[in-house]
């Protein structure tokens, strides 16, 4: 009797739960998405799917989808060869400053595509220290800046398992007489390939939809399929075509995210491993050596000859802080309202609004998703669900963007135009940040022992009871790298915010975008300024944020 | 008994709990409430208030709050500004938000678009005798009626024109005679010299090729381009990428002498006293642009939509457009900054290669196809 009550209160309290993300994530995303399409694919009143063979027909077509899957390919799997050693270094090892070396990794992930695609040519371009390389204009460029921002993502996800691994087995294999690299290509390697398989189906998702590198280093020669809807839709206001190939996206990221979540699926196991974390040997040095060649140039040859651009004087000779004084007391031919710095602060109150919504909603998705109800059909309703929060991660921002513009016009009655009203840019971000927010928060709760639960329930403790004392502090001591992530992702986050229709404000990677649009020379300048000021913001938020968490060693491994 | 007790204690902790969770959301929900609320960076709300009235633009328009409060305080409305993207951009969304317009009123849509708006039939007619000469003229051109009909579509606000710039210290240092032509660009003599914009991608890469189209034909501007090509031109994706990382003329890093950018260019460039530039713009290469402003069909305030465009035409606003905007105001009784009669002329009537916005309107998507797949951009 107990049990029949209990149960349907349960499901009814859950289900509810689940459905308010649900609810968010369909009415902000889904519904402006199909939209779109759906205006792309009907003639007037009339289904018209003529466009699918059409534009499935041409050459170009299949071009970019080639372009896609080449350049998302190779970029997985350097980032994967790169972000291994990385993994270990950060995970696995413990020295001073590790910390903050996590901290700063993940600055790429957040720094705006354009700052990226300046950075980049900086460096590979006419006049760049590594010009002489001639890969300037090349597939490899673009497969670097791809790399560039998720070689993290594979040292968090894999790191994060990593942490975790229970070492016994490892020591065992050396006491057998197994050298390091036999014990890693026969015990670890195996033991970590859940969280590889998982890690490069992610990668491979935010390489398939980049945007903002491959149209800057990429040009027409490398496009995308994003980059062809971008200039279907905004060049040629072609939404027959836009729409097809949003669906051929669509195919892409739903079969990636598939294969991410069945994967993923057998990587999150209860913690009940002993894993140890141990000083850095002699024997580490080569992986040492791989970590800092790829963090230095990777990762911090791009960023110094932006530091250094920024800090060029009048025609680009010597050294000045001109471009940052700039950014305190705009020029009078400064294309921004106000100054960088008001920028900054928009921004800075919008992220907060941002990691509010996509904190408390993640949070919600992260304690149904961690559920392991014994009905197979609940299991699998649980991973579509799972999926279908991470969808917005794929789908290209300008379809977004104008989904938004047909959708969002007094939706429901409401009293106001929310097509140009400033609540849809934190809305936007909160529906980027909610997916990381997600593949932070839950393999903490994957991780624990459901006979952790099953005890309390049995000495008495009410289901919500278990919720609140096991669940929910967990919960809370990972919650700062989450609030960390969702902030530093809203701060930096361009594509969906540069498609809506904003309020005369910008926040800060609008700003830059309008500084290097701006025929002043000194606007450019002010731009790469403006860009490592984002940049050691993201960084700081990060740094405080990876202080912030109670346990090192579980978490933010998405 | 004990059951019943049970269940309502439960029923209870639940609801405490879902309140939990629900309460940091309607605290987010309370503060996105607020945040549109705020007159300044608030909601542009099409439809109510008649004192209301809002106008949408583009990306690079001047300081909206500023001009917000002028335009209030000259039109007697309260005025409010949002963007929406670049040209292109912004006429695609007024073209698919048709009948239910994002504002009453918008500014930044060029002659590369401009028919657009006029065949989708976004804009409501404006009295034409809120222009001035050179804008009546222009109009007459664009909508290929009479100078003298009593309405207009759109409203030209400002223009300038897309011309080739060359780094004028890097000819004298070489050596070399400086270009002056579209012809002069193909000649061996300065090969490898020069970076070009994908029109595909860049608006300004667009109109440098309407101006090839007038130039060199319907027929011909291809073979120009394939000549250019052979001749070692460059072409990037963006203005910016351009001029400020491949041009000479500004950037330590840039190699080539040549760019696409605009005739106001050459006035960024100037040494401190203002008496020399470095750049200079080939008036024979250009072609104009005009931006226009009008009212949106579907508009819950036409009228004050007609006076915030009268507003745009008006002196106060047309004296500040060449310090803000970089381009020309429309009306041209209104003084221009001393140092762009020296370095930032505009090219003479006729000397600039043009072509009617119908005409691009009816061209522009099959030449960018033709020239992509020609040149392989």
């Amino acid at each position: 009797m107990r049990a029949l009550i209990r149960r349907p209160l349960g499901a009814l309290g859950w289900t509810l739960a689940a459905a308010i993300p649900l609810c968010f994530v369909g009415l902000f995303f889904l519904w402006p998405v199909a939209a779109l399409v759906a205006t792309g694919l009907t003639d007037g009143a009339a289904l018209d799917l003529g466009g699918i063979p059409e534009v499935l027909g041409l050459d170009r077509s299949w071009r970019v989808l080639g372009n896609t899957l080449t350049q998302a390919s190779l970029a997985t799997a350097l980032a994967i060869l790169l972000g291994v050693p990385a993994a270990y270094v950060l995970y696995r090892l413990e020295f001073r400053g590790r910390g903050v070396l996590r901290a700063i990794l993940t600055v790429p992930f957040v720094l705006p595509a354009v700052v990226v695609g300046v950075a980049f040519t900086a460096l590979y371009g006419p006049g760049g220290a590594l010009h002489w390389l001639g890969l300037d204009r090349s597939l490899t460029v673009v497969v670097l800046a791809l790399a560039f921002f998720n070689v993290t993502v594979v040292a968090r996800t894999v790191g994060g398992y990593w942490a975790q691994l229970d070492t016994r087995q490892g020591q065992a294999a050396r006491t057998l007489g197994g050298g390091p690299v036999r014990v890693f290509m026969t015990v670890t390697l195996p033991a970590l390939g859940p969280a590889l398989a998982s890690a490069a189906a992610l990668v491979f998702l935010f390489c398939a939809t980049s945007f903002g590198v491959v149209l800057i280093l990429g040009g027409r020669e490398f496009a995308n399929i994003e980059t062809e809807i971008y200039r279907l839709t905004v060049q040629f206001l072609d939404l027959r075509s836009a729409a097809v190939l949003s669906l051929v996206q669509f195919a892409i990221v739903t079969l990636a995210l598939g294969v991410s979540a069945i994967l993923r699926g057998h990587s999150e196991r209860p913690n009940e491993a002993r894993s140890e974390v141990r000083p850095p040997r002699r024997s580490d040095a080569p992986v040492i050596a791989v970590f800092g060649a790829t963090v230095l140039l990777l990762h911090v040859l791009p960023i110094g000859a932006l530091v250094r651009r920024s800090l060029a004087g009048p025609g680009g000779v010597g050294f000045s802080l001109e471009n940052y004084r700039a950014l305190v007391d705009p020029p009078p031919s400064s294309p921004l309202h106000g100054s960088v710095f008001d920028s900054a602060a928009l921004s800075l109150g919008i992220a907060c609004i941002a990691t509010l919504i996509a904190v408390t909603l993640g949070m919600v998705v992260a304690l149904v998703v961690s559920r392991r109800p014994r009905s197979r059909a609940l299991s699998r309703g649980i991973a579509v669900y799972d999926a279908a929060i991470m969808l917005p991660l794929g789908i290209s921002a300008v379809t977004l963007g104008f989904g938004l513009l047909l959708t969002m016009h007094r939706p429901f009655g409401i009293g106001f135009d929310l097509r140009t009203s400033v609540v849809l840019i934190p809305i936007a971000q909160a529906l980027v940040a909610l997916p990381l927010v997600v593949r932070t928060l839950t393999p903490v709760l994957r991780a624990i022992d459901p006979r952790t639960r099953e005890a309390a329930t049995m000495l008495g403790a009410s289901p919500l009871r278990v919720l609140g004392t096991i669940d929910l502090a967990l919960l809370g001591r990972s919650a700062g790298l989450a609030l960390g992530f969702a902030f530093a992702v809203s701060l930096g986050e361009f594509g969906a915010t540069a498609f809506l229709v904003r309020p005369d404000a910008q926040t800060l990677p609008v700003a830059i975008a309008a500084l290097v649009a701006n025929p002043d020379p000194a606007s450019y300048g002010a731009a790469l300024a403006a860009s490592v000021v984002l940049g050691a913001l993201a960084a700081g938020i990060m740094v405080f944020a990876e202080r912030w968490r109670v346990d090192a060693g579980v978490g933010g491994s998405w | 008994m004990r059951t019943l007790t049970h269940s309502t204690s439960h029923a209870r902790s639940l609801s405490r709990a879902l309140g939990l969770l629900a309460l940091p959301l309607a605290g987010a929900l309370a503060l996105i409430g607020c945040a549109g609320g705020d007159p300044e960076g608030g909601g542009a709300s099409t439809g109510g208030d008649a004192g209301k009235v809002s106008l949408v633009v583009h990306d690079s328009f001047v300081d909206g709050k500023e001009f917000a409060k002028a335009a209030s305080a000259a039109t007697g409305y309260d005025v409010e500004v949002v963007t929406a993207g670049d040209g292109g951009e912004l006429a695609n969304k007024l073209v698919l938000t048709k009948g239910a317009p994002i504002a009453d009123a918008f500014f930044g849509i060029d002659n590369t678009f401009a028919s657009r708006l006029m065949e989708n039939d976004v804009v409501e007619s404006l009295p034409a005798d809120i222009l001035p000469a050179r804008g009546a003229a222009i109009v007459a051109e664009l909508d290929g009626q009479k100078a003298e009909s009593a309405e207009v579509p759109l409203a030209p606000i400002d223009m300038g024109a897309t011309c080739v710039n060359i780094d004028t210290a890097w000819f004298e240092k070489a050596g070399l005679a400086e270009p002056a032509t579209f012809e002069d660009l193909a000649d061996p003599r300065y090969k490898d010299l020069a970076v070009l914009l994908d029109p595909t991608a860049s608006s300004t890469g667009a109109s440098f090729m309407i101006a090839t189209i007038a130039a060199f034909g319907e027929d011909g501007f291809v073979d120009y381009w394939k000549s250019l090509e052979g001749n070692g031109a460059r072409v990037v994706q963006g203005w910016t990428e351009a001029y400020n990382t491949e041009f000479s003329g500004v950037s330590e890093t840039g190699t080539r002498p040549i760019v696409v950018s605009y005739s106001t260019s050459p006035a960024f460039t100037v040494n401190e006293d203002e008496t020399a530039s470095n750049t200079r713009a080939l008036l024979d290469t250009c072609s104009q642009q005009v931006e226009y402003a009008g009212v949106l069909k579907g508009s819950a305030n036409p009228e004050g939509a007609r006076a915030v465009v009268e507003y745009l035409l008006s002196e106060e606003f047309q004296s500040g457009i060449a310090d803000n905007m970089y381009m020309y105001p429309i009306d041209e009784a209104v003084e221009l900054p001393s140092s762009w009669a020296k370095f930032a002329p505009l090219p003479a009537a006729g000397q600039s290669h043009d072509l009617t916005s119908k005409e691009i309107q009816a061209g522009l998507d099959g030449w960018l196809r033709t020239l992509g797949d020609a040149v392989g951009l």
